[in-house]
C-alpha cells in the first residue's frame, strides 16, 4: 500500500536472459492478439460486402490491411520502448477501432447510391476519414510512447496540465453557440468545415493535474478528518477542492448542456480522490453531489427551464421515450427498436438497416452495431472494453510510483465510466448524453485522445512490468531531462497508515 | 493505493454488468416489441414490399402504388393531388399516417384479420399478400362541387368546410375541408424531403393539414337554433305558437343586449316560431332559451343531436375512422351553480361557449331530414380483397331517435321556410324540396364572422342529402348566404350523381 520514494531494495535481481525472455514473450502474444484480431476485422468487412453488396469486392480488404499495418507499426515501436507493456491492450483496442473503421464504411454504403456503392473508394466518406484518423492517431500514440520515456516526466508538467485541461473544457462553454453546439451539446470547436472536441485532450490533462495535485496533498485529505456513521468525513476546509471541481462539472452541465462530459469529468476526479485518499466517504459525498446536482438540474430544467431545460428534456426522454417518438424521443426511439430489431443474434454484418438510427456514426454506434451483431456481438464488445480499463487498472495496481497508480486508475476508470454513459444512454439505462464510444465513433478528436490515453496507459503497464532493477531510478529524467521525477514521491506525500 | 484501486475495478464491473443486463432487456426481453413496433421503419421496408391496397371511389384509385427501383418497392401515390387529401389521408415512410390510410391501414397493408385467408393461401404458394381494397362512399360530383364551391366563395374567405351526408344511411357524400394539400410529397421516400414537405404544411398559418370538417370546431352561430326550436316543439310548441321577440333583448341578471342582425328582422314583439326561425331572429330564441327551455333541457336536446360525443370515429361502421373533435356545448353556469342567465340567452343562438364541427351541422340537418332517426357518419362503403372479392359491405348503423317523426316534420317544413320565404334563399334548387338555416358567427374580436348552413334536399318526403358549409372569417357582412348558396350546389351535384337533374 506504499509508494516508496527510492524503488526498494529488489529481494532478488532477475537474471539478464529471463527478463529479455519475458519481455519479448509478451510482445509475441501481443503481435499474435494483434493477428487474430484484424482477421476478425478482415471476416467482418467481407460479411459485410458479401450481405450488403451481394459480393465481395477485390480491394475489401484493403482499409483492414492499412489499419492492421499501422497497429503492427505501433506493436514494433512497443517493442522497442515499452517491452514490458501489457500485451493484451493494443490487440483488444485495435480490435474495436478496427471494427469502427469497418462499421462505418459499412454505414457509407448503406447511404451510398445502390449503384455506387461496389464501387465507393476506401477513403472516402466517414469510413474513410475515421481510416484516416485512425492512422493519425495511432501515430500520435506512438510520438507519446517516443517523447514520453517515463511517465513520471509527466508530473512536471502538472500544472500545466491542469491549466490547459481546464482551458480545454471551457472553450466550448464560453465560444458562441454557433462555434461550439452540435445537436443541442455545446462540446465543440467548429472553424469552417473542421471540428474537435477539446473535452476529449482534457481528460488526459485533467488526470495529469488531478493525480500530481492529490499525491501531494492526500495525507491532509486522508488523515484529518471526523468520524460519522462509522465513517470518517474529510474537514470541512479540505473539501475546497472536490467542491471546486463539481462547481467546474456543474457549469460544464449548465453551459455545455451535457450531463455526460460533466458525470465523466466529476467521476473521474472523485475516483482518483478516492484511490488516493483510500477514504469510502469521498465516494459518498461525491455520489451525494453528484446526483443531488442532477436532482436540482432536473427540478430546475422543470421549473425554470433556461440552461437546464436541455437536460430535464433528456431525463423526460429517458423516462419515457415513445411519449414523443416523432420528434423528441425519435432517437432514443430508433436506437431501441434497431437494438430490439437486432435481437439475440443479430441480423449479420450488412444485414441490418442501421441507417434508420439518426447519429448512428457517432453518439448511437453502438445501437447501429447492435442490430447486426446482436446481444452476443455486444457483450462480447462489452468485454473486450472491460478488459482494457481491468488492464488499465491493473496497470495502476502494479507500477510502484502514486503518481503512475493515479494516473492508470484514473484514466482507466474514466474510459469505463464513459463507455458505461454512453452504451447506457444508447440503450435506455441512464439519460442519453453526447459522449462518444470510445474507437468506435467516427472523429478524429476522440479518436487521438483514447490512444493517447492508451499510450500512457502502455507506458505505464511497462513501468509497472519492468524488472526491479534500479534501472528505472537510472533513467532518471527522461527525455525531457531536468531534475529527477523522483523527487515528487518524496517523503511528505507517504502514506502513513498502511 | 491499492485496495480502493481493485475497488474501482469492481465498480466498473459492476456498471458493465449493468449494461449487460440491461442489453438483455433490450435485445431479448422486449426485442419482438421493438421488432415489430409501428414506429419501426424496418417493418415499413418489409411493408412496402408488397403493393398496398387501393382506396377509392366509384372505380377511380384516389390513392395506389407505383413500383420503384429503390429499396422501398412501391410508392404511394395520390393521383387527385388536393382533392380528396383530408378524407385519404397520407401513408409517410417515417411520419405518422393519418385519414382512411391510417385508419384502414392493417385491411391496406394486409395485415388485417380479415385478410387471413389470402395470407394463409399465399404462405403456400410463396407469394407476397397484396394489401386489401376500400371502396368510399364519396361522390366525385359532390367532392368537385364543394371544392368548387368554397374556392368561389365571392366573401372573401380562405378557410372552410363543407359535408354531405346521406340523411337516410349516414354515408359521406363529399368533405371538403379548405385549404387543402398535396399528399404525394409527404409519401415521398426520401424521408427528409417527406419531413420538410411536413413541416412546411405544418407551419402554413392557414392550417392546411387540419381537417375543419371533422376535426376543428367553431361556434354555431344561428344554425343551432334548430336544436332551440326542436327543444320548444318537443315541449308542445307549434310552429304557429307565439314566443317573445322585439328588437333588444337583455337577460335578466347581466350581460350585453342581444339584437337582432338588422333593425328589420323581426321588431314586432310576438312573432310566430315559424317566423322566428325562416328569418333568424335574435332575440326571439335568446329568450326562448332563457324563459322557456332552460340550460338543462338545451344541453340535453344538442346532447341527444350528436353534441358532447367525444368517441365518434368517421370511417368503417365495422371499426375505426377519423376521430371527431367533440361538438360542446359549453359552461352555462355561474361559479355557484347556478344557471347563467345571460350565457344562456347567448348560447340559445350558437354563441357564448357552444361550438361545432361541420360535421355535426350535418348531422343535425340529416337527422331532421330523415324524419329523427340519426344516422352514424361512415366513409368505408366496401372492403374488397386483394382479388377484388368483396370482404364487408357498409350496413348502416342508428345512433339514436334524437326528436320524434312529428318535430321533424314541423322542422324540415319551418327549415324549407328558411330556404324560401327567408335567410337562406341561396340553397334553392328547382324541382326539389330544400331546407335549411343559416348562421352567422362571431368570434373573438375579429370582426369578421364565420358563415354557416346547414340543410337538406328532399324529394317527394325522401331525403336525398344533407349538407353542412362553413366559410371561416366570412367578411363583415357574414358568409352564411355565401355558404347557402354552395350547400345548394353540394346537393345539385348528389342529386345529378344520382341522374336526377
Amino acid at each position: 500500500m506504499t509508494a516508496p520514494a527510492v524503488p526498494a531494495p529488489t529481494p532478488a535481481t532477475t537474471g539478464e536472459m529471463p527478463r529479455v525472455r519475458e519481455s519479448s514473450g509478451r510482445r509475441n502474444a501481443e503481435l499474435a492478439l494483434l493477428v487474430f484480431v484484424m482477421l476478425l476485422v478482415l471476416a467482418y468487412a467481407a460479411t459485410v460486402e458479401a450481405t450488403a453488396l451481394d459480393t465481395i469486392t477485390t480491394d475489401f480488404w484493403v482499409p483492414v490491411a492499412l489499419v492492421a499495418g499501422v497497429f503492427l507499426g505501433l506493436h514494433v515501436v512497443i517493442r522497442f520502448l515499452a517491452p514490458y507493456a501489457d500485451p493484451a491492450i493494443v490487440p483488444a483496442v485495435a480490435l474495436l477501432n478496427g471494427l469502427g473503421v469497418a462499421f462505418l464504411r459499412r454505414i457509407d454504403l448503406a447511404f451510398a447510391d445502390a449503384n455506387e456503392r461496389a464501387n465507393l473508394p476506401i477513403f472516402s466518406g466517414v469510413g474513410g476519414r475515421q481510416l484516416a484518423w485512425t492512422l493519425i492517431a495511432v501515430v500520435l500514440a506512438a510520438g507519446l510512447l517516443i517523447l514520453v520515456r517515463d511517465h513520471r516526466a509527466v508530473s512536471r508538467y502538472a500544472y500545466t496540465l491542469g491549466l490547459v485541461g481546464i482551458v480545454l473544457v471551457m472553450i466550448p462553454a464560453v465560444l458562441p453557440g454557433r462555434f461550439s453546439e452540435i445537436n443541442g451539446a455545446k462540446l465543440w470547436i467548429k472553424l469552417g468545415g473542421f471540428q474537435i472536441q477539446p473535452g476529449e485532450f482534457a481528460k488526459l490533462a485533467l488526470v495529469s493535474f488531478f493525480a500530481y495535485y492529490l499525491v501531494r496533498k492526500r495525507e491532509v485529505l486522508s488523515l484529518a478528518s471526523r468520524r460519522f456513521l462509522g465513517i470518517d468525513f474529510p474537514r470541512g476546509r479540505d473539501l475546497g477542492p472536490v467542491v471546486a471541481v463539481w462547481l467546474l462539472s456543474l457549469m460544464v452541465l449548465v453551459f455545455e448542456k451535457d450531463l455526460g462530459t460533466a458525470l465523466l469529468y466529476f467521476g473521474m476526479f472523485v475516483v482518483i480522490l478516492y484511490v488516493a485518499t483510500e477514504r469510502v466517504s469521498w465516494l459518498i459525498i461525491g455520489l451525494l453531489l453528484f446526483f443531488g446536482g442532477a436532482f436540482l438540474a432536473y427540478s430546475l430544467g422543470a421549473s425554470v427551464g433556461g440552461p437546464f431545460a436541455n437536460f430535464y428534456q433528456r431525463a423526460e426522454i429517458w423516462l419515457d421515450p415513445f411519449a414523443d417518438p416523432y420528434s423528441d424521443g425519435f432517437q432514443m426511439v430508433q436506437s431501441l427498436l434497431g437494438l430490439g430489431t437486432g435481437g439475440l443474434f443479430g441480423a449479420g454484418p450488412g444485414g441490418g438497416q442501421p441507417n434508420k438510427i439518426p447519429l448512428v456514426v457517432s453518439d448511437f454506434v453502438f445501437a447501429g452495431l447492435g442490430e447486426e451483431i446482436g446481444l452476443f456481438g455486444l457483450a462480447a464488445l462489452l468485454v473486450v472494453y472491460l478488459l482494457i480499463v481491468e488492464r488499465g487498472l491493473r496497470a495502476g495496481l502494479a507500477v510502484r510510483d502514486s503518481f503512475g497508480k493515479l494516473v492508470a486508475g484514473g484514466l482507466a476508470f474514466t474510459l469505463g465510466l464513459q463507455v458505461f454513459v454512453i452504451v447506457g444512454g444508447v440503450t435506455g439505462l441512464i439519460p442519453l448524453t453526447g459522449q462518444t464510444t470510445p474507437f468506435l465513433s467516427a472523429g478524429g478528436s476522440s479518436l487521438m485522445a483514447n490512444w493517447l490515453i492508451i499510450a500512457m496507459l502502455l507506458r505505464i503497464s511497462d513501468a509497472a512490468g519492468r524488472p526491479v532493477t534500479g534501472a528505472t531510478g537510472g533513467r532518471a529524467g527522461g527525455p525531457g531531462g531536468g531534475g529527477p521525477p523522483a523527487q515528487l514521491h518524496g517523503a511528505p506525500t507517504e502514506v502513513i497508515r498502511s | 493505493m491499492n485496495a480502493p484501486l481493485r475497488r474501482a475495478g469492481v465498480v466498473v464491473m459492476v456498471l458493465f454488468g449493468l449494461l449487460f443486463a440491461n442489453l438483455n432487456w433490450v435485445q431479448a426481453y422486449k426485442a419482438d416489441d421493438y421488432r415489430t413496433s409501428p414506429y419501426n421503419a424496418r417493418v415499413q421496408v418489409d411493408e412496402y414490399n408488397r403493393p398496398r391496397g387501393v382506396i377509392e371511389v366509384a372505380g377511380k384509385a384516389l390513392a395506389e402504388n407505383k413500383a420503384t427501383d429503390g429499396e422501398l418497392k412501391y410508392l404511394r401515390t395520390y393521383p387527385f393531388k388536393t382533392k380528396f387529401a383530408h378524407v385519404i389521408g397520407y401513408k409517410p415512410v417515417n411520419l405518422g399516417a393519418t385519414g382512411i390510410e391510417q385508419a384502414e391501414d392493417e385491411f391496406l397493408s394486409g395485415t388485417s384479420d380479415r385478410l387471413f385467408a389470402d395470407r394463409f393461401r399465399d404462405m403456400f404458394t410463396g407469394e407476397d399478400t397484396a394489401g386489401g381494397n376500400v371502396v368510399l362512399t364519396l361522390s366525385q360530383r359532390a367532392q368537385d362541387a364543394a371544392i368548387q364551391g368554397l374556392a368561389d366563395n365571392d366573401v372573401g374567405s380562405t378557410r372552410g368546410a363543407a359535408i354531405a351526408i346521406d340523411p337516410k344511411t349516414g354515408a359521406i357524400q363529399a368533405l371538403v375541408s379548405m385549404p387543402s394539400f398535396d399528399p404525394n410529397p409527404l409519401a415521398s421516400h426520401d424521408t427528409k424531403a417527406a419531413q420538410a414537405a411536413y413541416d412546411k404544411l405544418n407551419a402554413d398559418k392557414e392550417g392546411p393539414l387540419k381537417n375543419r370538417a371533422l376535426g376543428e370546431v367553431l361556434p354555431p352561430g344561428s344554425t343551432f337554433k334548430v336544436i332551440d326550436a326542436a327543444a320548444a316543439l318537443e315541449a308542445g310548441y307549434k310552429q304557429q305558437t307565439s314566443i317573445k321577440a322585439g328588437p333588444s333583448y337583455t337577460a335578466p341578471t347581466s350581460g350585453t343586449p342581444i339584437r337582432n342582425s338588422s333593425s328589420n328582422t323581426c321588431p314586432e314583439s310576438q312573432v310566430t316560431l315559424l317566423v322566428a326561425l325562416t328569418f333568424s331572429c335574435n332575440t326571439g330564441f335568446a329568450r326562448l332559451a332563457v324563459e322557456e327551455i332552460g340550460a338543462e333541457k338545451l344541453k340535453a336536446k344538442a346532447k341527444a343531436f350528436g353534441f358532447e360525443d367525444t368517441g365518434l370515429k368517421v370511417g368503417n361502421l365495422d371499426g375505426g375512422g377519423i376521430s371527431v373533435a367533440p361538438s360542446r356545448t359549453g359552461d352555462i353556469q355561474n361559479p355557484d351553480g347556478s344557471e347563467d342567465k345571460a350565457a344562456l340567452a347567448q348560447s340559445g343562438i350558437g354563441q357564448n361557449n357552444v361550438r361545432m364541427t361541420p360535421l355535426q351541422g350535418a348531422m343535425i340537418a340529416a337527422t331532421v331530414a330523415n324524419g329523427g332517426e340519426r344516422m352514424r357518419p361512415y366513409l368505408v362503403q366496401q372492403l374488397l380483397g386483394p382479388d377484388r372479392r368483396t370482404i364487408g359491405t357498409a350496413s348502416p348503423k342508428k345512433l339514436n331517435d334524437p326528436i320524434s317523426g312529428q318535430v321533424a316534420t314541423d322542422l324540415q317544413q319551418m327549415m324549407v321556410s328558411v330556404v324560401e320565404r327567408g335567410t337562406g334563399k341561396r340553397a334553392q334548387i328547382d324541382g326539389y324540396t330544400v331546407g335549411g338555416k343559416t348562421g352567422t358567427a362571431q368570434d373573438g374580436d375579429d370582426p369578421r364572422d364565420h358563415g354557416w348552413f346547414i340543410g337538406f334536399v328532399m324529394k317527394d318526403g325522401e331525403p336525398i342529402s344533407a349538407v353542412c358549409v362553413l366559410l371561416e372569417r366570412a367578411g363583415e357582412s357574414g358568409g352564411s348566404s355565401a355558404a347557402a348558396e354552395i350547400g345548394g350546389q353540394i346537393m345539385q351535384a348528389v342529386i345529378r350523381d344520382r341522374g336526377g337533374d
